[in-house]
């Protein structure tokens, strides 16, 4: 995995109107882990404004989710395998962290879970 | 305009049953459709019947079963008692097996056989050790002795997040994902129109009062057999989960699905039934 998966998330998600309207309410800076890199992911009213890859010198998230790259990889197969099909499953075998305030991530969780898997591609895709 | 033609109706026919359950009125919502082996079938925790359509509409099944569902009390069309407003809906393994045996007394049903998912999956483990010789086969599907919550109960009901989106969000990755797309969502739409707070109530039992790890060794599957199928995506409870108590439990029966999670009779009905017809088999061979 290269990185680029992260990257095609914030255009993604701002071309994607129906993810935006359930979106419509939430203003947050999460922190996105992969591996030992970490990205800073800013949303405006369900709206991606900006997503920087670090490292950063002070940075500031109200809440983080963390896996390694290879987690992450797998998650994004078309197909994952149990366990790592879903945020909550990763969370369940310890494969993901969730950390500082839940209540944007829990309150929103189909977006959030909606937001991160659309580097998956489509069952059948050509990987 | 009109397309004169019969109406597509499905087999089944849902009527509401009066009866008392622990000496107190229910109104309980009852679907039904076949005719032999009375199969009496339990949904999971914060759901209701409609996720056993698919055998409710199979004509193999109905020829030789007489398959009922009932919504628990608070659940689906299933009123809760009078004066549910005055305290938390906390569901016990007493009520539960309660409410079970009150519909079987209720509809007089001659040594049914019982197909439970989930928190169903757990109380047929009660109907075992408890009621054994009232039924002819249990089948539980994603059934384990005990489950861990593996995060906080308390989001499902609190005033600051929607009960219907956290419900349907949090299961959703608990559906294989290979289902087909309708049969994922149908399942996902029964959990956001649950009442507030029954989810979070039915999970008591699943996550706390309900463990029956102590005694499940004591199930005698000579008196009653016992089916277990849990499917490969499940993480709530697990297919080791599974295993660990089939380990426990001599001549218990374990299937593992593959490309199956949780709900499987709802979430992908026709893989789920290519699992299921063996078990029917033998429960109405032995019948003969």
């Amino acid at each position: 995995m290269s990185g680029g998966e992260v990257d095609t998330i914030a255009r993604l998600a701002n071309d994607n109107a129906w993810l935006l309207h359930r979106g419509r309410f939430l203003d947050v800076t999460f922190l996105l882990g992969v591996g030992d890199v970490p990205y800073l992911v800013r949303i405006h009213r369900g709206r991606i404004e900006s997503l920087q890859r670090g490292p950063f010198v002070q940075p500031r998230w109200t809440f983080a989710l963390r896996a390694s790259r290879e987690a992450w990889a797998t998650f994004w197969q078309p197909v994952p395998p149990a366990g790592f099909h879903d945020l909550i499953a990763m969370i369940k075998v310890r494969a993901l962290t969730l950390e500082g305030d839940q209540h944007p991530f829990m309150a929103n969780l189909r977006y959030f879970k909606d937001l991160l898997a659309l580097p998956r591609p489509a069952r059948g895709a050509t990987p | 305009m009109s397309s004169a033609g019969k109406p597509q109706f499905e087999p089944a026919i849902g009527r509401y049953l009066r009866l008392d359950i622990a000496g107190r009125p229910h109104r309980l919502y009852v679907e039904e459709a076949g005719a032999g082996i009375p199969l009496l079938c339990l949904h999971t925790a914060g759901a209701d019947s409609r996720q056993y359509r698919a055998l409710f509409n199979d004509a193999d099944i109905l020829a030789r079963f007489r398959v009922i569902a009932f919504d628990l009390p608070w659940h689906g069309k299933s009123s809760p008692p009078a004066g549910w407003q005055g305290a938390e809906y906390k569901l016990t393994s007493r009520a539960y097996v309660d409410a079970i045996m009150a519909v079987v007394d209720a509809l007089s049903l001659d040594r049914p056989a019982v197909i439970g998912c989930s928190i169903g999956g757990r109380i047929v483990l009660h109907l075992a050790l408890e009621h054994a010789v009232r039924f002819r086969a249990l089948i539980g599907l994603e059934s384990g002795a005990h489950a861990d919550p593996y995060y906080d109960l308390e989001w499902l009901h609190r005033p600051d997040v929607h009960g219907g989106e956290m419900c349907g969000a949090i299961v959703s990755g608990l559906i294989a994902p290979t289902a087909p797309e309708a049969d994922r969502w149908e399942t996902i739409w029964h959990y956001m129109q649950g009442g507030p707070g029954v989810f979070k109530g039915d999970l008591y039992f699943y996550t706390a009062d309900g463990d029956v790890r102590g005694r499940v060794a004591e199930i005698d599957t000579s008196v009653c057999p016992l089916y277990l199928l849990t499917g490969e995506y499940d993480y709530s409870c697990t297919p080791e989960d599974t295993r660990e108590l089939a380990r426990r439990i001599k001549g218990a029966q374990v299937t593992i699905m593959e490309g199956l999670g949780h709900f499987p009779v709802s979430e992908d009905p026709a893989k789920f039934l290519s699992y299921l017809r063996p078990v029917l088999a033998e429960i109405a061979e032995r019948d003969v």
